[in-house]
Parts: structure tokens; C-alpha cells; sequence
């Protein structure tokens, strides 16, 4: 696995093709370092010069306005933006919703302007330009189900990339009652993944993982970590965590390649 | 003498028009207690959303039944207007069936007819919706919101629909010169034998009775709209054409906040600087909405729009799992609230006098608010581009940013995004330690 820093890249005069925006999920989570170099074990293998900032990333700030702290926000957006200015960053890749929603249409006002993609979307783009293989048969006998993130689908209307991936794993993709714009959410946005829930019936992923396995998956693959988080606990509390797992599509990818 | 059914009719017109344009206007003063934001820009794609949505009905049709069976009470209604049309000017000008010798027997009977086809399919329509929403278990209609007036207001107007439906084919059946010409009678020609063996005098007289019954009955359907749901005939338009266009993850930036932070982190700003003159006369910016007056006008206009169909909370993940969040309560309460102010307002010689009410508690419980996932599904499900997330949002922002009111675990996420810049409690020079781990 290798990975540079933008401070390395800088200190050498290079200028890398894209940063990779890990996230504080991505860093500090368990399960999400897993999709994070899921994710850089792709990249190496395409041959992507790309970077980290490393301890220079801080929160973009997503769950305090969500959460209502506009105030929090704005100091965190703009400490990062002080930072990706500082190092002339164009392209921006990242594997959370989250992040890519909050930088691509909340940073802007604020002086980030940047061209960010969602992980799914930079992965089509290197299969699109010949740049990587998925295999299509290490998989095949797999049914796999698609859970939309509400920052990806509805938030920005991004739908396909992620189907397509699947797809070009030569997976059987089935789709859930509710899904692409009227997917049901995993329970986590908002700065809910944060807080108990309110009184009610249920969790939110209890309901979203029901659905899911009404589709009799063996793999529910997801592009959030907050969502895989959620999806994972949904799929303990229905006892199916021996049948059916939470994946990633960069996992899935990584392991059809056998990164 | 000869010309006081003119008057009365020119009156009765003047009336129920003049009733209305004065509750517009009242509607259009409450919009306008909302704070200012620019929707001026990108028309032709505000139009595009107003056509598609509005007069497209392309939202609608996402529920394929009620999708289809709203179109068909929506042409019926828009085309059955033409009618009116000549209605008015009959009544005004005192003639009879003015348009026919216009139109000419053929074109008049195919208008009437196609009229009387869509008077009768609205027939029908109405009672399904009736029965959806009295005798059948659609969960959306039977939420704890819709107890009271929103239910009965929703069947006032089915039953309006229904009687001046069955005014209007009465009103031709009875038309004895109408149905002896035979045209355009196409389903009313089958009423006639109910009026079977009436003298031409009780016949001409059921005739004007309907005729009248059914003018009045619009005018007044027409000033029953203010105090109804039902403005979302005429509130769809504005606010499809006004509805936010950026994706719907992107959240507005309050500028005030920017203008602090902006200088909080500038090295060369003078914490000791006087303030610019005449700045510390205007009041400081109240962050985030704790009541309506708070909401920006599209947000307003919005809560008037709702129809309450529903559709948002059915689709809401928070009211799926039994939380109390509904986002069409929301929208029902931001309207309550508004009128309540409006009231206030006209009480007291156009100045609000404090009440000591505000949305937030008073209607809205912060519960409510967060329970919500920020997850857009009320947003991208409203036939008519409402959004309930931005007002949530907004009173959020008034909890946390004015009261300090935030859930406690979600402060301790925030005090770890101040301290440590993650939502966890890590060091931030440990950020890259997975690079480092296999």
C-alpha cells in the first residue's frame, strides 16, 4: 500500500493527480479503514498518483451543521479550504457521501471550489479510461443489493456509477422495494450516527436492512461508511450476519482483484 | 325589473371575487413576514420545474393510483372552468348559452359534451377519494395530524366536488331546449328521465335554481380556499416556480456566520475595532428560526401550498419507525402558526403584538426536530416542491446556535470536532495511522 501526503508531494514540487479526502470515518473507524484502503489498494493498482493531507484533514464539518452548528461548520470548512488552497487542490476524491456532498456544494460559497467525485464515480472513471479491470467471475455467484447513501442519491443524484460497478463485477444485482430516489435511509444522516435514537417503534436500520433482505442477498453493498455501519448492526439484529455481508463496492472491487 | 337577475348575479360576483382578492392579499402579506431570499435567478429553469411539475403533474404520477385518479379531478377541473367562463358571462349579460351561437352547434356540443364526460369521471373519482380517505386503512390519511379539521376540511371538499359536479349535469339535464337540440347531452341525456312528467315551468325553474346553486357554489368554493388545503390549486404554480433548484444535499451557508468566522481567522483583524457606525443601532441576527417570522417567504409560501396528502411522512424513515417527526406536520404548523400571527397582526392595527407563542415548542417540539435524518425523502417525495428539511434545519440551527439546546451526546461530537476535528475522540495526528496498519 502507498501512500504519500500532499505535504510530500508539495515538498517534492508535484503536484498529484487527485487527493484523496479520507474522512474522519475512513481515518479513525475500524470498519471504515477497511474501506479506505480497500480504496487505496485500487488506486495503487491503477496506477493513480494521488495523496492524503494526512494529520492536516480535520471534520469538513458535515455533522455539526447537519447537527445545527453552523458556526462549527464554517470554522471547519474553512480551516480545510485554508489548507486545500494552500496546496492548489483541482480534484478531490473521497469514499464518503458525507464529505463529498459538504465540499462539493457547501464549500464553494466559502472559497473551496473543487472537483469532487464520489469513489464510485472516480473507479468508473479509471474502468471508463482503460485504466482498470474489474474481474468479472471471482464474484459471480453472488446476489448482491444496493443500498442508496441519501448524501450520494438523493442529495446529488448519483445513482448509476455505483450500479455500474456492481454490475461490471458480473454480480446478480437485485434491487430493493425502495430504492434509488425513494431508497429509505440506513438511519445514520443528519448527525443521527451520533445520538440514541428518539422514542419510536424501531431503528431506522432495523426497518432499511428488513428491506434489504426481502431481496435475498448474499452481499448488501453500500458506499458510505456510516451507512455500512448501520447496515452491519441492522443485519446482527435480524441474526444474518452469518449469511449475508456488508460491503463496500471498493471492498468488493479490492477483493474480485484480489488486491 | 327585467334586469335584476343581472344585478344580483353582477353583484353576487363582485362579492365573492372581492371576498377573494382581499384574502389574497391577506395570504400575500403572511408570505411576505418571511425573511428575504433570492430565487430570482435561473427563470428558464423555473419555468421548466413549473411546467413539468405544476401544470405536468409529473410528481403526481410517481404513485401510480392516486397519481392518476389527481389527474383526472385536475383536467376536470381546469377544463370544466371554460364553462364557467361562459356561466359568468351569461349571468352578467343575461343570456342563454351564450357561446353556442359563437361556436357553432357542432364545436359547443363537442366543449359540452367533453365537459359533461370529465363532470361525470370527477363524479367518480371523488367518491374513491372519499372512500381512501373515510373507509379504507391508507395510513397517511389516518395519522394523528390528519384528526379534526385537517380530515374534515379534506372531505368539505369532496363534497363541494361532488354537488357542483351534480349541479352542473342537473343544470343541462333540465335544459329542455339544451337536450331537444341534442347536442353535447352526452351523459346528461340520461338523467332526463328522472325529471320525467315535470311541467316546462318546474323544469325551467329546477334549471335556474342549478344554474344558480352552481355559480354560487364556485364563488363560494373559491373564498372556502383561504381557510383550506385546498390553495394547492393555485399555490402549486408559485411554488414549483419558486422551489430550490441546488441539489438537494447542499444546505445554505448563514452569511453572518461567514462574516465571523471570516474574522475570527484573519491574523490582521482588530479584536478592539469599534464597530462601524450606526451597526450596533441594528439588531444583532438571530440564528436559525424559532418561529415563522424567522423562515424566509419560499418556506412560508410553502406551508400554504401543502395539501397535506401526506405523501412526505409516508416516506419519512423517522415517522416509518414510529418516531413523532411527520414533515407534514411541519408544514401543518408553520401554516397554524402564520395564520395565528396574521390574526395577531389584523387584531392589533397591522402590528404583531406578542403573544408569547412562537412555532418552536408551541406547535413544533424540538423531539420532532431531531429526529429527523436530514435524509431529503419529504423533499424528493412532495408533488409540489415543498421542503420540510430546510425548516427543520433552520430550528436546529435556532436550539443549538441560540440555546445551546443540542441532544448531549451530539455536544460531545461537537466539542470533539472543535477540539480534535474528528466526531470521535482521536488525536488528529492519528489520522494517517492506517496507512501504516495492515
Amino acid at each position: 500500500m502507498i501512500v504519500k501526503t500532499m505535504a510530500e508531494y508539495f515538498a517534492e514540487g508535484k503536484q498529484p493527480e487527485i487527493l484523496f479526502w479520507v474522512g474522519s470515518a475512513g481515518s479513525y473507524d475500524d470498519r471504515a479503514k477497511k474501506i479506505t484502503k480497500a480504496f487505496v489498494k485500487i488506486l495503487n493498482k491503477a496506477n493513480v498518483q494521488f495523496a492524503v493531507l494526512g494529520t492536516e484533514e480535520s471534520s469538513t464539518g458535515d455533522a455539526a451543521k447537519r447537527a445545527g452548528n453552523e458556526f462549527l461548520f464554517q470554522m471547519q470548512a474553512m480551516m480545510n479550504i485554508e489548507v486545500l488552497n494552500g496546496y492548489e487542490v483541482k480534484k478531490i476524491v473521497t469514499c464518503d457521501p458525507h464529505s463529498y456532498n459538504t465540499i462539493q456544494n457547501e464549500y464553494p460559497s466559502l472559497g473551496g471550489k473543487y472537483e469532487v467525485y464520489h469513489h464510485t464515480q472516480f473507479i468508473q472513471q479509471l474502468v471508463k479510461d482503460g485504466r482498470l479491470e474489474i474481474d468479472n467471475e471471482t464474484l459471480q455467484s453472488k446476489r448482491v443489493t444496493f443500498h442508496d447513501p441519501c448524501y450520494l442519491g438523493r442529495a446529488n443524484k448519483v445513482y448509476e456509477s455505483p450500479r455500474d460497478l456492481i454490475r461490471r463485477l458480473g454480480v446478480n444485482l437485485t434491487e430493493m422495494k425502495r430504492n434509488k430516489s425513494t431508497a429509505l435511509c440506513c438511519g445514520a444522516g443528519g448527525a443521527q450516527m451520533f445520538k440514541e435514537p428518539e422514542k419510536g417503534d424501531m431503528d431506522i436500520n432495523i426497518l432499511r436492512t428488513k428491506d434489504a433482505l426481502e431481496t435475498k442477498p448474499n452481499i448488501i453493498a453500500t458506499g458510505c461508511p456510516y451507512c455500512n455501519t448501520m447496515m452491519t448492526d441492522g443485519i446482527k439484529f435480524h441474526e444474518k450476519e452469518d449469511q449475508v455481508l456488508v460491503k463496500d463496492i471498493a471492498e468488493l472491487i479490492a477483493e474480485a482483484n484480489n488486491l | 325589473m327585467q334586469y335584476l337577475p343581472n344585478l344580483l348575479f353582477a353583484l353576487a360576483l363582485f362579492v365573492g371575487v372581492g371576498f377573494f382578492a382581499r384574502n389574497v392579499r391577506k395570504l400575500s402579506r403572511n408570505i411576505k413576514l418571511g425573511k428575504d431570499v433570492d430565487r430570482t435567478d435561473r427563470k428558464s429553469d423555473r419555468w421548466k420545474n413549473m411546467i413539468m411539475i405544476a401544470l405536468g403533474q409529473s410528481k403526481m404520477v410517481k404513485r401510480p393510483l392516486s397519481g392518476f385518479l389527481h389527474i383526472i379531478v385536475y383536467v376536470g377541473f381546469i377544463i370544466i372552468n371554460i364553462e364557467v367562463l361562459e356561466i359568468v358571462l351569461d349571468g352578467l349579460l343575461g343570456t342563454h348559452r351564450l357561446f353556442q351561437p359563437i361556436l357553432g352547434n357542432a364545436f359547443y356540443g363537442f366543449l359540452i359534451g367533453t365537459f359533461e364526460v370529465l363532470a361525470l369521471l370527477v363524479l367518480i373519482v371523488v367518491i374513491i377519494f372519499w372512500l381512501r380517505r373515510n373507509a379504507s386503512n391508507i395510513k397517511r390519511f389516518l395519522s394523528t395530524e390528519m384528526k379534526g379539521w385537517p380530515k374534515k376540511d379534506g372531505n368539505y371538499i369532496l363534497y363541494f366536488e361532488v354537488v357542483l359536479m351534480s349541479l352542473f349535469l342537473t343544470m343541462n339535464a333540465t335544459d329542455s331546449a339544451f337536450q331537444e337540440a341534442g347536442i353535447g347531452n352526452v351523459i346528461s341525456q340520461f338523467l332526463v328521465p328522472i325529471f320525467d312528467g315535470f311541467s316546462p315551468e318546474k323544469l325551467h325553474l329546477i334549471e335556474r335554481s342549478a344554474w344558480w346553486v352552481h355559480i354560487l357554489g364556485i364563488l363560494i368554493f373559491l373564498n372556502y380556499l383561504y381557510y383550506s388545503k385546498h390553495l394547492h390549486i393555485l399555490l402549486a404554480f408559485p411554488n414549483t416556480y419558486f422551489a430550490n433548484l441546488n441539489p438537494k444535499g447542499q444546505f445554505s451557508n448563514i452569511e453572518a456566520v461567514t462574516k465571523e468566522v471570516k474574522l475570527m481567522m484573519d491574523p490582521d483583524a482588530d479584536p478592539y475595532v469599534m464597530p462601524e457606525e450606526g451597526a450596533e443601532e441594528s439588531e444583532l441576527e438571530k440564528f436559525g428560526a424559532s418561529d415563522v417570522t424567522d423562515l424566509n417567504w419560499v418556506q412560508l409560501l410553502n406551508a400554504y401550498t401543502c395539501t397535506e396528502c401526506g405523501r412526505c411522512t409516508s416516506s419519512c424513515p423517522a415517522n416509518l419507525t414510529g418516531k413523532k417527526l411527520s414533515p407534514r406536520k411541519i408544514m401543518m404548523d408553520t401554516r397554524d402558526r402564520l395564520e395565528e400571527v396574521g390574526r395577531n397582526i389584523d387584531a392589533n392595527n397591522g402590528q404583531f403584538k406578542d403573544d408569547g407563542k412562537q412555532l418552536l415548542n408551541d406547535y413544533i417540539s424540538p423531539e420532532e426536530l431531531w429526529a429527523c435524518t436530514s435524509c431529503n425523502a419529504c423533499v424528493e417525495e412532495c408533488p409540489v416542491n415543498i421542503d420540510p428539511l430546510s425548516i427543520i434545519m433552520d430550528m436546529r440551527r435556532y436550539l443549538v446556535m441560540e440555546q445551546s439546546a443540542a441532544p448531549q451526546e451530539l455536544n460531545m461530537m461537537m466539542t470533539n470536532v472543535e477540539n480534535n476535528g474528528a466526531m470521535w475522540q482521536y488525536s488528529q495526528q492519528d489520522r494517517l495511522n492506517w496507512a501504516k496498519e495492515d
